[in-house]
């Protein structure tokens, strides 16, 4: 019986994580949209990123919120590594100079 | 470890640059580096020999020198814009303008003439922009490259930064210029046999197969940001200008070549 | 207006080297434009160079010929000072012809 509650409780439990809300996603995008800001700061914006973004839009409007919060939050590693990428190349260039 | 702050220097550079692809490419003439990968690939070479009879560019180079003589409604021309009328000029180009404090590029001077003189301005990647700089390189032709820096710490920071965005890794794919045109040159990217750095602009603009068109220097230098998965800048974006300043003043002495046909 | 045929032949007694640069968009109708339309096929379909009232080289074309099409072929016969006809007429009717002299 408790085995039984138990495994009752773990998937509504893990049913309720799977499905993303329209706040979910909302959050999601925010998160992605300050990112690629900072990026753009740095003049520093890749291309998948700004794609991923999109995706989320389109599968928004769509009502899918599962792929659409799965791509804001790709959208916001992808970001994320561009500002790292930036960031950390202001000194690693000069490895790459002729002297 | 920390670097010791180094002194900007150009001269120092550019002998160091000179002597990386001399060394890389001992059987290439200097002068030829500045027709990029034909100078590296034998069956490559051949092919652009015979095409040049008949070069892809001809149509714009002749809509060039038909667009540059045209008067602006005005009644004035380019000519009223440039020394020498703008002819022969081409190798000048970018130069650092002490009064605006930026690098001003030959696409930037042109446009400014244009509105000048009441005209709109031309899109700076391709069709009339490049027709008119292949007709003004084309009467460059053989003319060593000879860009100046000023001794002004604002136009040696615009060297800088152009040396600095050259070496700096960007896009998705993480390559930097310096990855496929210092390291790689002779080298294929996919079908591509990549071209060195050293005289790299002294083609422009080219018509290029793959664009089955005429592309400036910006349409290049977007393409290839867009290439490493990088989002292209403005045509005329600061960082745009100032490399151009640099990859052309390290090429100083090499001959004009274009315009130029690329695969 | 310029023509849209560049040519240049030489004689090297027995044979002729021609070659040719055509300017034509060359579309092949199967190529987008940036709003998502077909750009509708616009090409050459017949090249045509004539020497001494004789057809010395025909080409049919269709949609995979590129841009701003280049031939170069060789002939037997033509002296230095002869006519040389070329002539294209594309898939909208449009037309074009110049005639050069073997060099």
């Amino acid at each position: 019986m408790r085995v039984l509650l138990a495994i009752t409780l773990l998937i509504s439990g893990a049913s309720g994580a799977l499905a993303a809300s329209e706040a979910d996603f909302k959050a999601a995008y925010a998160a992605a949209e300050a990112a690629e800001k900072e990026a753009g700061n740095l003049r520093n914006r890749w291309l998948p990123t700004e794609t991923a973004l999109a995706a989320a839009r389109k599968a928004a409007e769509g009502g899918d919120f599962d792929a659409a919060t799965a791509q804001a939050k790709e959208a916001e590693a992808l970001a994320k590594a561009s500002i790292f990428q930036a960031t950390s190349e202001k000194e690693r260039w000069k490895d790459m100079e002729i002297r | 470890m920390t670097r010791a702050a180094e002194a900007i220097d150009p001269v120092g550079d550019a002998k160091a640059f000179r002597d990386y692809f001399i060394k890389k490419f001992p059987k290439v003439k200097l002068e030829d580096f500045v027709n990029g990968p034909y100078s590296l690939n034998e069956d490559m070479r051949k092919q652009w020999e015979e095409k040049e009879e008949f070069p892809p560019y001809e149509f714009a180079l002749d809509a060039g020198k038909e667009m540059f003589a045209k008067p602006f409604k005005n009644g004035k021309g380019y000519a009223d814009c440039f020394p020498n009328g703008g002819i022969g000029i081409r190798q000048n180009y970018p130069y650092f303008d002490e009064k605006e404090g930026k690098v001003v590029t030959l696409e930037l001077a042109l446009n400014r003439c244009r509105e000048a003189n009441g005209e709109a301005p031309l899109s700076y990647v391709k069709d009339d922009m490049a027709s008119l700089t292949a007709y003004m390189a084309f009467t460059s032709r053989g003319k060593p490259m000879n860009i100046k820096i000023p001794n002004d710490p604002r136009a040696l920071d615009a060297y800088e930064n152009g040396k600095r965005y050259f070496y700096t890794r960007r896009g998705q794919l993480n390559f930097s210029c310096a990855n496929c045109h210092v390291q790689n040159p002779g080298e294929r990217l996919r079908a591509e046999i990549l071209a060195p750095a050293l005289g790299i602009l002294n083609a422009m603009p080219i018509y290029r197969s793959e664009w089955s068109g005429m592309g400036t220097i910006s349409r290049r230098f977007m393409t290839c940001n867009s290439q490493t998965r990088a989002e292209p800048l403005e045509p005329q974006a600061d960082e745009y200008r100032d490399l151009e300043y640099y990859l052309s003043y390290l090429s100083n002495g090499l001959p004009i070549s274009g315009p130029g046909a690329r695969p | 207006m310029a023509s849209t045929i560049r040519v240049r032949a030489t004689s090297s007694g027995e044979n002729t080297e021609v070659q040719a640069l055509v300017q034509h968009p060359m579309d092949s109708g199967y190529v987008k434009d940036a709003q998502g339309a077909i750009i509708p096929a616009h090409f050459i379909q017949q090249l045509t160079f004539e020497h001494g009232g004789k057809r010395v080289f025909v080409a049919d074309w269709g949609p995979a010929v590129a841009k701003d099409p280049y031939v170069k072929f060789s002939f037997k016969g033509g002296q230095k000072g002869d006519d040389l006809k070329i002539g294209w007429v594309d898939n909208k009717g449009a037309s074009d012809s110049t005639t050069a002299k073997i060099g």
